[in-house]
């Protein structure tokens, strides 16, 4: 970056509110560039999103290509990570599995917290009724076991990957309405609300321009450390046989047809098994560096 | 006390509600959303009769609302049907298979104290250090590891390389059978048969899924005590109970400790209630013959009435430890009363 | 001399190097009342801090001479200081609603301070900590001191959360007391009525004192001498009864700035800071 840019980015009286906008991402972008682990974690998300976006170019060969002959094999030059037990090459399938993973988190997150938002932003700006039923709901849903609810939800509909996006979904959302409502009742009382309400805003208005906005921050914190944890469900539903159907190289359903082959050929169950502790690994290291820079006190 | 009995009212009025929600989630489930309710219950195999009778029984030409109510109704009888895999009530089936959970469960939360806690507080009091460092670490991958494939990894190294523990199940073979079944936690049973091989057999098979069980719960517990104890030791009392010219353990224990004992409480009921979730995954794993399993079981022969009594049955679980550590807080904090 | 302070020095690292918190402060303490004047981030409570070494762990102290009644501070181990932590001198903080334990009742607090500096062989169970420590709630003028001692300090007022405070660091009969800023948390009628008490206290048991406050006022009318700190160093010591006659710029300027109802002023002083203040002389302008 040259250093005009740079100036303008951190001049001390920005002219423009998108000049003060970009100075403040690049005053946090360059306190999150000083936290070794959480940089390492974005780099590992780049990665793998990177990959999974060209896994037909990076890919050698058709995950769902079988070779009996060569079941089980070692890593090799014409396998690089070695094949499975119908003969499929694990590095392919391995890529194509990242795709189904980052997709089931991504899908998850996109339903999930804007539902939270709108739902803790209303509760918390609307009061009393409003905000009691909500928060009642809410508490139901809080309550549930979530992977034990997501299995007797993908029980009654087709196991596949929908309905175990369906089903995570339906017990994630309550923490976020709860945060939203939290933030929302923090800023509900404060001047500036005040003044935009004596300037004959409605309470849409308010919410959604003005108080929604403030709460993406520690949002954001608690997806990105959420998305950890969906991995894991979304790994441990497909290892289940709830998740991803074969021959889909979902990586916890890799893991589950390959267990018997734990003692011998290990390196079958424990390649996606690597994959999804790196991945959720680098969902933490990211989460917590990002609550560093954005919300601290949020420990 | 006023505010602790104002808590109980508050839970006494909530618990059946969000009860009462659980339940009809699990209605809606098993009654609503598959095409046919009664062949997701009987299976497709069922004679034509049987599935006509059933029909009629579960009144599915009710409208909705009435049918709940029925739902209601029996479940309040502790009726949850019958398993179509076993053909036992629903009920007895999990209360066969609950209590091998429950010691599941409980093993590992108490290794999961036992290490947690420590940890959490001497990296706490040593902040920067290695100890400390390593202590960090341990946490951020504790909770990125999937626990199937720790557990494979344990059975890998410690069973097959190493031949330190035994293999799955709850006991060998040999030992199967051997005493009577009182509490249903077969270390407690062996105990009070006296039957020490037996005893020594449950717990060297408790040991490993216990372990693996109890690894994400360690980070969990750990990290929240690090951090609790950090907020707690930045406090201006420390600087009065270092003042006071007291040593470094009662400071540390007595007043650091003592200030969070409440907030770890309440990390430590939901920690149990999340090792109950975890079981399910583990004991698919170590063929651990628990309600986990009992779960997954159902769930590959698509019997829903199990199933579902399954999920009831944890979610009731889950509910109550929600309550009890709300409870646990508010009467243990002086400053909540 | 209880205590001897020759050229302090405490240094903290920041990102941009070491700064200097204290700088060059010389300080001596007999069996009298003395009094810490300044703003805040002048130091004054990390020199008082320093003799009990209640520093953060990032604080790097040195200094000539840092002894409490002949012992050598600076490098004293931990378990010495936690000898004379308590036992020999103590320390009360600003705001009693932080510096009690939030999880203790104000008599266990008093107690454990009383049984952890009993001489060696004297009893020290249970019950005689308990009665003692209602018998130095008393000591503080607390009225009723049986039912204070069972109470948690979130519901005591800040007066009383004071002199629990007080009889804290009495209980182990210390022979110096340092109290930062212990009515600044107050209401202005408490103040005078908790610093009378301390004065009544240490007069009475022949303690030293050591009083930090931001109030020169105050401090006056409590202490025997005054030190006056600003920026890390001691600009002026005098008697407190010669206060009037100051000779540093900065204390006559805290002076001036005194707002009196005898002579009215149109309007108020403020102090003009002088750049020369901050030089590392040490000696009154």
């Amino acid at each position: 970056m040259n250093a005009l840019t740079r100036d303008w980015l951190l001049s001390d009286s920005p002219a423009s509110r998108r000049q003060a906008a970009w100075g403040r991402r690049y005053r946090l972008w360059l306190q999150f560039r000083g936290h070794g682990l959480a940089m390492a974690g974005l780099c590992v998300i780049v990665f793998v999103v990177f990959v999974s976006a060209l896994a037909p170019l990076l890919a050698m060969q058709d995950p769902g290509a079988q070779d009996l002959a060569a079941r089980l094999a070692p890593p090799s030059a014409a396998h690089w990570l070695g094949t499975d037990e119908l003969g499929r090459d694990l590095y392919s399938r391995l890529v194509y599995g990242g795709r189904i993973t980052l997709g089931m988190v991504l899908a998850v997150v996109v339903l999930v917290a804007p539902f939270g938002l709108a739902v803790g932003c209303v509760a918390g700006y609307a009061g009393g009724v409003a905000d009691k039923v909500l928060m009642r709901v809410t508490d139901i849903f809080l309550a549930f076991p979530r992977l034990v609810l997501a299995l007797a939800f993908v029980a009654a509909m087709k196991p596949g990957v929908e309905s175990a996006v369906f089903a995570i979904a339906l017990t994630a959302w309550p923490p976020y309405a709860r945060l939203a409502r939290a933030e929302t009742l923090t800023f509900r009382n404060t001047d500036f609300v005040a003044a935009v309400r004596l300037t004959g805003a409605s309470a849409s208005r308010i919410v959604l321009r003005h108080i929604a906005p403030l709460c993406v921050s520690s949002m954001i914190v608690r997806v990105t450390l959420d998305m950890s944890s969906i991995v894991l469900t979304a790994a441990g539903l497909g290892f289940l046989g709830m998740g991803a159907q074969p021959p889909s190289p979902e990586w916890g359903a890799m893991i589950a047809s390959a267990r018997r082959f734990m003692l011998d050929e290990w390196w079958v169950p424990a390649i996606p098994g690597l994959a999804i502790f790196v991945v959720s690994l680098a969902f933490n290291l990211l989460g917590d560096g990002l609550r560093d820079v954005l919300d601290p006190k949020q420990s | 006390m006023r505010a602790s009995l104002r808590a109980l009212a508050g839970a006494v009025v909530t618990v059946p509600i969000t009860l009462l929600g659980l339940a009809l989630v699990t209605f809606l489930i098993g009654r609503v959303m598959p095409i046919d309710p009664v062949l997701a219950i009987l299976g497709d195999r069922a004679p034509e009769d049987v599935v006509a009778r059933t029909r009629i029984e579960m009144g599915l030409d009710r409208p909705l609302p009435v049918q709940f109510f029925r739902y209601i109704t029996q479940l309040l009888h502790g009726n949850l049907g019958n398993s179509v895999m076993t053909s036992h009530p629903v009920t007895e089936d999990i209360a066969h298979f609950f209590p091998a959970t429950i010691e599941l469960a409980t093993a590992a939360m108490l290794i999961a104290m036992l290490i947690g806690i420590p940890l959490g507080v001497f990296a706490a009091v040593r902040q920067g250090s290695r100890l400390d460092n390593v202590v960090r670490v341990f946490c951020l991958t504790g909770q990125s590891v999937p626990v199937f494939v720790l557990a494979m990894l344990s059975l890998l190294v410690f069973y097959a390389k190493l031949g330190w523990a035994p293999g799955t199940g709850r006991a060998d073979v040999v030992f199967q059978d051997m005493v009577p079944e009182v509490t249903g936690f077969l270390t407690v049973d062996t105990l009070l048969a006296g039957d020490w091989d037996s005893f020594r057999d449950a717990v060297a098979h408790l040991a490993q899924p216990a372990g693996v069980l109890a690894w994400f719960s360690i980070a969990y517990i750990a990290r929240m005590t690090r951090a609790f104890m950090l907020d707690a030791l930045s406090g201006e009392y420390i600087i009065t109970a270092r003042a006071k010219g007291l040593s470094a353990a009662r400071i540390i224990w007595r007043h650091a400790f003592g200030n969070i004992a409440v907030r770890l409480v309440t990390v430590l009921a939901l920690t149990y209630a999340g090792l109950l979730e975890g079981a399910v995954i583990t004991e698919t794993v170590f063929s651990w013959p628990g309600l986990g399993q009992y779960l997954t079981v159902s769930l590959l022969n698509a019997d829903m009435n199990a199933v579902l009594g399954a999920t009831l049955v944890v979610g009731l679980v889950y509910v109550v430890l929600n309550l009890l550590a709300d409870m646990i807080y508010r009467m243990l904090d002086p400053r909540v009363r | 001399m209880l205590v001897e302070i020759r050229n302090l020095s405490i240094r903290f690292p920041t990102p941009r190097g070491e700064t200097e918190a204290v700088r060059g402060v010389s300080l001596s303490l007999g069996q009298e009342k003395l009094g810490i004047v300044g703003e805040s981030g002048s130091g004054k409570s990390l020199t008082a801090r320093s003799i009990l070494k209640l520093l953060p762990s990032n604080a790097r102290i040195s200094a000539e001479r840092l002894a409490f009644d002949g012992t050598d501070v600076l490098s004293a181990s931990e378990a010495d200081m936690r000898a004379i932590r308590g036992r020999r001198a103590g320390l009360i903080l600003q705001d009693p609603k932080y510096a009690l334990n939030p999880v203790m009742t104000a008599g266990s607090q008093i107690a454990e301070a009383w049984r952890a500096h009993r001489p060696a062989g004297a009893r020290a169970g249970r019950k005689e900590a308990a009665e003692a420590a209602v018998d130095l709630l008393a000591q503080v003028q607390i009225r009723d001191p049986g039912r204070v001692a069972g109470a948690y300090p979130h519901e005591l007022s800040g007066g009383m959360g004071q002199r629990v405070m007080i009889a804290m660091m009495l209980a182990p009969s210390p022979d110096l007391l340092i109290a930062d800023e212990p009515t600044s948390a107050l209401d202005a009628t408490v103040q005078a009525e908790i610093l009378r008490l301390i004065e009544d206290l240490v007069s009475r048991r022949g303690m030293g004192l050591i009083l930090i406050s931001h109030d020169l006022p105050l401090v006056s009318h409590v202490c025997d001498r005054v030190a006056v700190m600003y920026a890390g160093q001691v600009v002026e010591e005098l008697p407190a009864r010669d206060l009037r006659h100051a000779r540093h710029g900065y204390t006559r300027g805290l002076l001036e700035c005194l707002p009196s109802l005898i002579h009215p002023q149109q309007r108020l002083k403020v102090l003009n800071r002088d750049p020369a203040w901050l030089d590392p002389t040490g000696v009154p302008r």
